[in-house]
């Protein structure tokens, strides 16, 4: 974390990398020169993009920068792990990977404007960027207009596929279809109160939670937004006193979430009894650091990777990832989610035999990714991935215990009939 | 309108320097044209578009003394105007056939709209559209104008109300997603009358029509600022009782050029949309107008030509920065801040005046040597006489006034 | 929406949401004393109000941390000592702005507002590059996040109560400080009439600078109590000051008693909203009303009578 903060990061890493070539054995770097041989540049490459015979360039753009920040760092550490993980590997097609890192600055028009220069200034052959649902939406007709490839980590609401997007997070009816089940079943659960930030992720998932609870014949008792940044949650916290809901169904983002658990905990809602139960889509891992272990304990998650998951592919994932950013770092779903995006567009690219956008495009469905931590996952037809939801519960430190998961790979379903 | 004055200060009746608008102009349409690609020149439309909010401030708050913090709410309105429109334009029923209810904007779809809200209809209309984009913003500009001046409400409190305006608008805009876009904002703008706006030719040809638009607002505030009424807008910063007492009706004037401070700005939102593509609430903020004021006062708050400087060099910087060094970017940012306002009040007009010009004046113009420049005045602030603490300050005000800065 | 509940339930409701009022108050005035004090007393619109906050929580959880790692025994009681902390560090810190810059600017108080707009950036950035970019969790005591049951529905959380009576503290503090010690009826003196305070051989400038850091420590306290119900981050400081410049404007600048007036008002209006309307519609309409009430009385609240 503190590394990322000094500046010129990028340029010391670039040597790191630089010098980590240098180290390679030699029989490797035969081997490098003879694939990159084999597939000449100008094969791999026919739309002017950023790739010489030894490297390729690609963009990593997020916020480091002001308030999204916060989330944002996690994922910015994935995708460079990744990116140095695959170098080491050989890199892709033969060619080492350089990344271009740019600062969204929590600022729409910024990722606009900077997802632009990656595109049009550094020919980059795919960007892993964006966070939240307006950045993809300002940084969207770009990658369309001059055919970028973005690989877009974070869970969200779903309403779009762009054949110049690959979203490698869950899309909203995968998160919250599975939790809402797995509460009514195992927890009994009647009735629910859905709170959330006021945009549209928070307001669509609740949508699509509320039409499956409709469905399931129970009841929402409660629906309330707050403005991003709200700090005082007594009122709503009384009227949820008051109507006495089995489920609180919180979508609270960024600094208020800190302010909700907080409240709710020293307002006497002990999330341990259950009663009401506490369900989340937005907390992970990473935003537990700033509630504290103690205040989040007893709440439940429905999402698709907690780092306690115990599968090989997440424990070598976690060892490399505390190696490279520090021990006491977390790993929340969407920094798990930002990971796979270089692993995924190096799969697509071998499978294209080229770095060409439209060739990357057409490989990138069904593509499978066996050595992913959260597990097995598979591209689908509609650009989004795949994936099993698990529902976490939040321990005193920070970590969430698994104790379900749902058995098979669930469909995305990015424009679900009957939720909309 | 000015014969009754024409004694009027030496300063105000002293010639233009046409020559250093040519060279802007020249800098403008000539020099960065050839020597940029047409992603930089895309970039320095959009720092444009906010040089004509800063132009609006140069007559609001330099020469009014009305510090305006919710600028950025009318470059949003206009913004939002031309948006909405492009929007329309974008989301005819062949281009949304997936949605539920096509026809409508994407965004309304996906908040259960099943028709297009009454305030959207007249957006269909192009001249209805081009009107809206100046008239919504100033309407808004006035009935807040009205509201304020006429009751006296000036410098530190008006700041802090507009700001509080542009907060209530930033979260009615966000809230409200289902008629706004909400906090994505209004995106995906593609064609204005057919025309497709996103070619590179569409972003030359729009360009020019940026530059030239600021060239008119220009000359416009420049008109505004040397006829008799920018003169009384700088003896009301200094003293609006005396002012008053005069027989001045102080609150329409300042009205009036908050009026056309909103007017400028909504012209420079309008053109981000075209230049950019799409409109976000960001805009509406209190960050982006407080960022507003601060490139005027780079370039000099007095200074019509150094507010387009101060904008351009800011966020020349600003992406020049950002991109090497993110972490630098905001500390050299605030100390840009500090020091203009400490060391620097009158900006780069200011530093021009001190050090280039006399030496200008010296070498090439020795003719000319009665026309000294003007010297710059250090106190920039209307005191309203009516809270204790103005009181107390501007009694040591007009003990300062003669200090040269 | 009420037909639902019996009335006892009902009464217990109404306890709770006026309580909650009583909490948000609490917090308002905490927010608001520090600037009605800069802004009320010395006219200085100093926008990095909210990052002096932050500062005072980031004490809180250095402090924490220290305790938790040295004197685990004492942590119960560490909280005092990081508000006691606070209030020194931010103090010193507001001196030293007040020195650095301020003091040049005390003839354009609209200057003073983009200088600490700058300040407040740059106080941005040192904390997301010592403490980082993601938020800090500060542990507190358990005997501060519990709840106090009076019955069964009633239960009235322990950090509002301690939020309350803290601030009803600081609040006769600082009016104590501001009525009866030498220093506040040198301040009074210095804002009524400053050519005349100085003739009378008050040193104006010590005056301001003690002024100033104890405005900017007040704003310390506030930070660090506010770790017990928001979140400490860089940017966090940002979420208050539209609300604490509007509290202290809406209560007229220079009257400490308007201050806590507005912070109720506002307060009262904004939980008795929230509870019937949803989240951000209650908060644009108390913002709509406050402005509203401000474009009709732009004095605030109350205001100092001075005879001039």
């Amino acid at each position: 974390m503190q590394k990322l903060n000094k500046s010129g990061l990028s340029n010391v890493l670039r040597r790191n990398i630089l010098k980590g070539m240098m180290a390679l054995p030699a029989a490797m770097l035969v081997s490098q020169l003879s694939l990159a041989a084999a597939m000449s540049t100008a094969d791999v490459n026919t739309t002017g993009l950023a790739v010489t015979d030894d490297t390729v360039k690609v963009g990593i753009l997020h916020s480091i920068t002001g308030t999204m920040a916060i989330s944002e760092t996690g994922s910015v550490q994935a995708e460079m792990l990744a990116i140095e993980q695959i170098n080491a590997m050989g890199g892709v097609l033969g060619r080492q990977i350089e990344y271009v890192q740019e600062d969204g600055a929590s600022d729409w028009p910024t990722f606009a404007e900077k997802s632009k220069k990656l595109l049009v200034k550094d020919k980059a052959a795919a960007v892993f960027g964006c966070w939240t649902s307006a950045s993809r939406k300002a940084v969207l007709p770009v990658f369309e207009q001059y055919n970028g490839m973005l690989y877009y980590p974070t869970f969200y609401e779903g309403l779009e596929q762009s054949p110049n997007v690959i979203y490698t997070g869950q899309e909203a009816t995968q998160q919250i279809i599975a939790g809402i089940d797995w509460v009514t079943k195992t927890k009994d659960a009647k009735s629910f109160f859905l709170l959330g930030s006021d945009y549209i992720w928070p307001r669509t998932s609740n949508k699509i939670a509320r039409k499956h609870i409709d469905k399931l014949g129970l009841k929402v008792v409660g629906e309330e937004y707050y403005p991003l940044g709200h700090t005082s949650f007594n009122s709503v916290i009384n009227k949820i006193k008051l109507k006495k809901p089995d489920v609180i169904y919180a979508i609270v983002v960024g600094g208020s979430n800190v302010a909700f658990y907080k409240q709710l905990k020293a307002a006497g809602i002990d999330m341990t009894k259950e009663k009401p139960l506490v369900l989340t889509i937005s907390v992970t891992e990473d935003e537990i650091l700033g509630i504290g272990g103690e205040n989040m304990q007893g709440a439940y998650a429905a999402m698709k990777y907690f780092q306690s998951l115990t599968n090989t592919n997440n424990q070598e994932f976690v060892a490399a990832f505390k190696k490279r950013w520090g021990d006491d770092i977390v790993i929340g779903d969407v920094t798990q989610a930002a990971y796979l995006g270089p692993w995924l567009w190096k799969a697509a690219v071998e499978k294209a035999g080229s770095f060409d956008i439209d060739k990357v495009r057409a490989a990138s469905p069904n593509l499978e990714l066996t050595t992913a931590p959260e597990g097995y996952v598979k591209v689908h037809e509609n650009h989004h991935l795949w994936s099993k939801t698990r529902i976490g519960h939040a321990l005193p430190n920070g970590q969430y215990e698994v104790v379900y998961e749902t058995e098979d790979l669930i469909e995305p379903n990015p424009f679900p009939k009957g939720y909309q | 309108m000015s014969s009754q004055i024409s004694a009027a200060p030496a300063q105000n009746s002293s010639p233009v320097d046409w020559w250093k608008y040519l060279l802007l102009a020249v800098i403008l349409l000539v020099v960065l044209p050839l020597a940029l690609d047409i992603f930089r020149l895309n970039l320095i439309g959009k720092y444009l578009t906010y040089a004509f909010v800063a132009i609006g401030l140069v007559l609001c708050w330099g020469c009014g003394g009305i510090l305006s913090l919710g600028q950025g709410v009318f470059f949003g309105l206009g913004g939002y105007c031309m948006a909405m429109f492009l929007k329309l334009e974008a989301s005819n029923p062949e281009a949304t056939a997936i949605q539920s209810t096509p026809g409508i904007p994407d965004f309304m779809d996906w908040n259960q709209l099943t028709e297009l809200p009454w305030f959207w209809q007249p957006f269909h209309s192009l001249s209805f559209t081009l009107l809206a984009v100046i008239a919504v913003p100033v309407i808004f500009a006035f009935i807040i104008g009205v509201a304020m001046f006429t009751r006296r409400v000036g410098g530190v409190y008006f700041a802090i109300i507009t700001q509080a305006i542009a907060a209530i608008l930033t979260i009615l805009i966000i809230g409200q997603q289902g008629y706004t876009g909400g906090v994505n904002g209004i995106t995906d703008l593609r064609t204005f009358v057919g025309w497709d706006i996103r070619t590179e030719s569409a972003q030359y040809l729009l360009y020019f029509v940026n530059v030239a638009l600021l060239f008119a607002c220009l000359f416009a505030a420049l008109y505004i600022k040397r006829c008799k009424l920018g003169r009384l807008l700088v003896a009301m910063r200094e003293k609006e009782d005396r002012v008053r007492f005069s027989g001045y009706n102080v609150a329409s004037f300042k009205i009036f050029v908050f009026c056309i401070g909103a007017a400028f700005a909504a012209i420079g939102g309008a053109m981000f949309t075209l230049q950019v593509g799409f409109m976000s609430p960001s805009f509406v903020g209190i960050v982006p107008s407080i960022e507003m004021v601060i490139f005027c006062a780079v370039g000099g708050r007095l200074s019509l030509l150094g507010a387009v400087y101060g904008t351009l060099l800011v966020n020349l910087a600003k992406t020049s920065f950002s991109e090497s060094f993110p972490e630098l970017w905001l500390f050299a940012m605030g100390a840009l801040f500090i020091g203009v306002v400490l060391a620097f009040p009158d900006g780069l007009a200011g530093l021009y005046q001190t050090y280039i010009q006399p030496w200008f004046k010296h070498f090439i113009n020795r003719e000319k040597v009665g026309l000294t420049p003007p010297a710059p005045i250090p106190e920039k602030t209307t005191t309203p006489a009516k809270e204790p603490v103005a009181s107390s300050l501007s009694s040591s005000l007009e003990e300062s006034r003669n200090v040269p800065a | 929406m009420f037909a639902d509940y019996t009335s006892s339930e009902l009464t217990a409701i109404f306890a709770m949401q006026g309580f909650a009022g009583l909490i948000l108050f609490s917090v308002f005035v905490l927010m608001a004393l520090g600037l009605a004090i800069i802004f009320g007393q010395m006219g200085v619109i100093n926008m990095a109000h909210g990052e002096f906050m932050i500062l005072g929580a980031y004490i809180t959880y250095l402090t924490s941390q220290l305790f938790s790692a040295y004197l685990p025994s004492l942590f119960d009681g560490y909280f005092f000592i990081a508000m006691l902390l606070a209030f020194v560090v931010t103090g010193a810190l507001g001196a030293l702005v007040e020195w650095a810059m301020i003091r040049h600017l005390y003839k354009r108080p609209l200057d003073t507002l983009l200088a600490t707009w700058g300040l407040s950036l740059i106080l941005q950035q040192l904390y997301r590059t010592v403490f980082g970019a993601r938020e800090v969790g500060v542990s507190l005591p358990d005997w501060l996040m519990g709840s106090y049951a009076i019955t069964d529905i009633i239960e009235v959380p322990i950090n509002g109560i301690f939020v309350m009576v803290l601030t009803i503290f600081i609040t006769i503090g600082v009016y104590l400080l501001m009525q009866k010690s030498r220093l506040g009826k040198q301040t009074r003196a210095v804002v009524q009439n400053r050519a005349m305070a100085g003739a009378v051989g008050i040193n104006t400038e010590k005056v301001d600078r003690y002024t100033f850091a104890l405005g900017c420590g007040i704003a310390g306290v506030a930070g660090s109590a506010f770790t017990m119900v928001g979140s400490t981050g860089p940017t966090a400081g940002q979420l208050y000051i539209v609300d604490t410049f509007l509290v202290v404007v809406f209560g007229g600048a220079s009257s400490l008693l308007g201050t806590v007036a507005s912070a109720f008002t506002i307060s009262q209006a904004q939980s008795t909203m929230e509870f019937f309307l949803s989240g951000s519609m209650a908060k644009v309409l108390t913002l709509l009303t406050v402005v509203g009430i401000l474009m009709l009385r732009p004095q605030g609240l109350f205001s100092l009578k001075v005879r001039r």
